[in-house]
């Protein structure tokens, strides 16, 4: 068709008065061609030529009518508004904005939820509590381990390296016991956690508001504060310095088989010099730190869960946003602790 | 005189600049089948929605069993919470638990009867929708669409509602299901003495089950009342609905 257009944009019109198109050689004419017809036609009559179409086909002169009444009754489609770059940046903020309130909005429930919550032993969920408990922590025991432990292997081996150019091998012990117990254990958890269980959060809770359990829920009378949210971020809570300490023994663990192989440092004397130099507040700052990176982690997770919208798209873009919020949070809260804990003394 | 039980007075809906609803009004009264019906987009489910507090509406006033919905107080609305049951489009059974489990959860949290007499109600209940007893320990993943329906039915009437809201119970369903349904709503409408609202597209169900309809075009209800009056109407949305049923 375009081909047509070409060669009829091509033809010397002027001085033409009229017009007439032969369709008796058409084998096949759909609505398309009919369109493309009575384009011709208004371009023909804006030029003021006259346009004849002779057909004996009933067919098409049938559609050809079609095409030019409903034609008539159509609006033309209404233009897209192009938006300027200030405005795209406007709306993202806006939108972040927005997001900012949301999540303040959910805090503020979550926070109100809590105390109805405490003030009869029997609205707490125990059951939902330990069965979160066991899906979210219990279970992700073996990764934490396994990446603790790994992680306590790589940071002596490195070290051990730089230590041993200056005789100083004894020091792995308290490098090894500060920087495990009040930071590499803690954060390593949290973004286990938070790649495993908040996201995890995310998806259940997606998944449940698309098909309008939530909602269900709501009408039975079952609060999904209480029901789905507080149990998630009180097992999360509890159970995080359990993982914390775990956490801390394996990364031990792989400083003291570094320790033994290469520096000869025996399993003994490595527990001595823990025991002499790393005090007993830098293990609590890590446990402490526990409670906090659960909350955020549940939280968000729930968070975003909650802002899944009826398609199956926003679950995958909540998903990807939960678990990049939640570490991004908790890098945020692990620094805040830094300073306080510095300033104070500790 | 007729007792109503819901009754919405000039009830504004807005959703970001968008006016859904701006003026509406209808009551539904104790007793019988009440039917929203309207072109798509013209907020049939926000309504039903708004009814059952999912949706805070913008203006006016909404009465459900003699409470004023916009300034519930929270345990008057934990307690018409468990005064009706809501049964939705997709039937939106927990997919966690099976269908005993889906049943019995109102029970269990909202009673201290027996687990055997609970047991007995999940019976009834199964039995009073048509389904087998042999199915109840089922999860939502493997039954057919007919029977979630049928369970989130069941579920919808444990604790024995006086109202019941149906969100458009007929779709999805092959036209055989979709009869049968029916049938089984009116049976349970004069087994149990309920009341029902309900949203539907499906004109042989609007019907075979309604009594009174309400017709929501342009904000409003454009029509409130019989079936058998409609086709007086000069609405073009009732003419081009209902209309053309009556010619063929």
């Amino acid at each position: 068709m375009t081909n047509y257009k070409k060669k009829i944009d091509k033809l010397n019109l002027f001085g033409v008065k009229e017009v007439e198109l032969t369709l008796d050689d058409v084998v096949y004419f759909d609505t398309a061609a009919a369109i493309f017809i009575n384009s011709l036609r208004e371009d023909f009559f804006q030029k003021n030529i006259k346009t004849n179409i002779l057909t004996a086909n009933k067919d098409i002169a049938e559609t050809l009518n079609l095409v030019e009444k409903t034609k008539q009754k159509s609006q033309p489609l209404p233009k897209e508004i192009e938006k300027t770059y200030l405005e795209h940046i406007g709306i993202i903020f806006y939108n972040y904005y927005i997001g900012f309130l949301a999540f303040t909005l959910f805090l503020g429930e979550v926070f109100s939820a809590f105390f109805s919550y405490f003030t009869s032993i029997k609205n707490i969920r125990f059951k939902e509590i330990f069965f979160e408990m066991n899906e979210s922590a219990i279970k992700a025991l073996g990764i934490i381990a396994l990446t603790s432990f790994l992680i306590g292997l790589v940071i002596a081996y490195q070290s051990a390296y730089q230590l041993k150019i200056y005789g100083a091998n004894i020091f792995i012990v308290d490098m090894l016991g500060i920087s495990i117990f009040r930071e590499l254990a803690p954060l390593m958890t949290a973004i286990v956690i938070a790649g495993r269980s908040g996201s995890a959060f995310t998806a259940q809770i997606g998944a449940m508001k698309i098909t309008e359990e939530l909602d269900a829920m709501k009408t039975m009378g079952f609060e999904p504060f209480i029901f789905l949210v507080l149990p998630r971020i009180i097992a999360l809570m509890i159970t995080m310095p359990i993982l914390i300490f775990v956490a801390d023994i394996m990364g031990i663990f792989g400083g003291i088989i570094v320790s033994y192989v290469d520096l000869g440092i025996s399993v003994s004397l490595f527990i001595e010099r823990l025991n002499e130099v790393v005090a007993l507040k830098h293990f609590v700052i890590g446990l402490i730190k526990g409670p906090f990176f659960a909350f955020l982690i549940a939280s968000i997770g729930i968070y975003r869960g909650l802002m899944v919208k009826n398609d199956t798209q926003s679950i995958g873009f909540n998903t990807t946003k939960s678990v990049v919020e939640s570490i991004f949070a908790v890098i945020v809260c692990d620094a805040l602790f830094s300073i306080i804990f510095t300033n104070l003394g500790i | 005189m007729m007792q109503s039980l819901i009754k919405l007075r000039d009830v504004r809906t807005v959703f970001g600049t968008k006016v859904v609803h701006d003026g509406l009004n209808l009551t539904v009264n104790k007793g019988e089948i009440y039917g929203l019906v309207g072109p798509s987009g013209c907020g049939k489910t926000t309504v039903l929605r708004e009814m059952v507090m999912l949706q805070d509406i913008s203006g006016g006033s909404i009465e459900v069993l003699g409470h004023n919905l916009v300034n519930i107080s929270k345990r008057d609305a934990q307690k018409l919470r468990s005064e009706w049951g809501v049964l939705f489009q997709a039937g939106a059974l927990f997919s966690s638990l099976n269908i005993k489990e889906n049943i019995s959860l109102p029970l269990k949290e909202y009673t201290d009867l027996s687990e055997k007499m609970i047991d007995e109600i999940v019976k009834f209940k199964i039995a009073i929708v048509g389904l087998k007893s042999s199915d109840a320990l089922l999860y939502p993943s493997q039954i057919s669409g007919g029977m979630k329906k049928k369970s989130a039915l069941a579920r919808a009437l444990a604790m024995d509602p006086k109202l019941l809201f149906l969100d458009e119970p007929t779709s999805g369903l092959d036209p055989i299901s979709a009869r049968e349904f029916d049938a089984l709503i009116l049976k349970l409408r004069d087994l149990l003495d309920l009341s029902i609202v309900m949203v539907s597209h499906d004109l042989q169900s609007i019907y075979a089950t309604l009594d009174r309809v309400a017709i929501i075009d342009e904000k409003k209800i454009i029509y409130e009342g019989d079936l058998k009056d409609i086709k007086n109407s000069t609405n073009k949305f009732i003419q081009t609905f209902f209309r053309r049923d009556f010619e063929q």
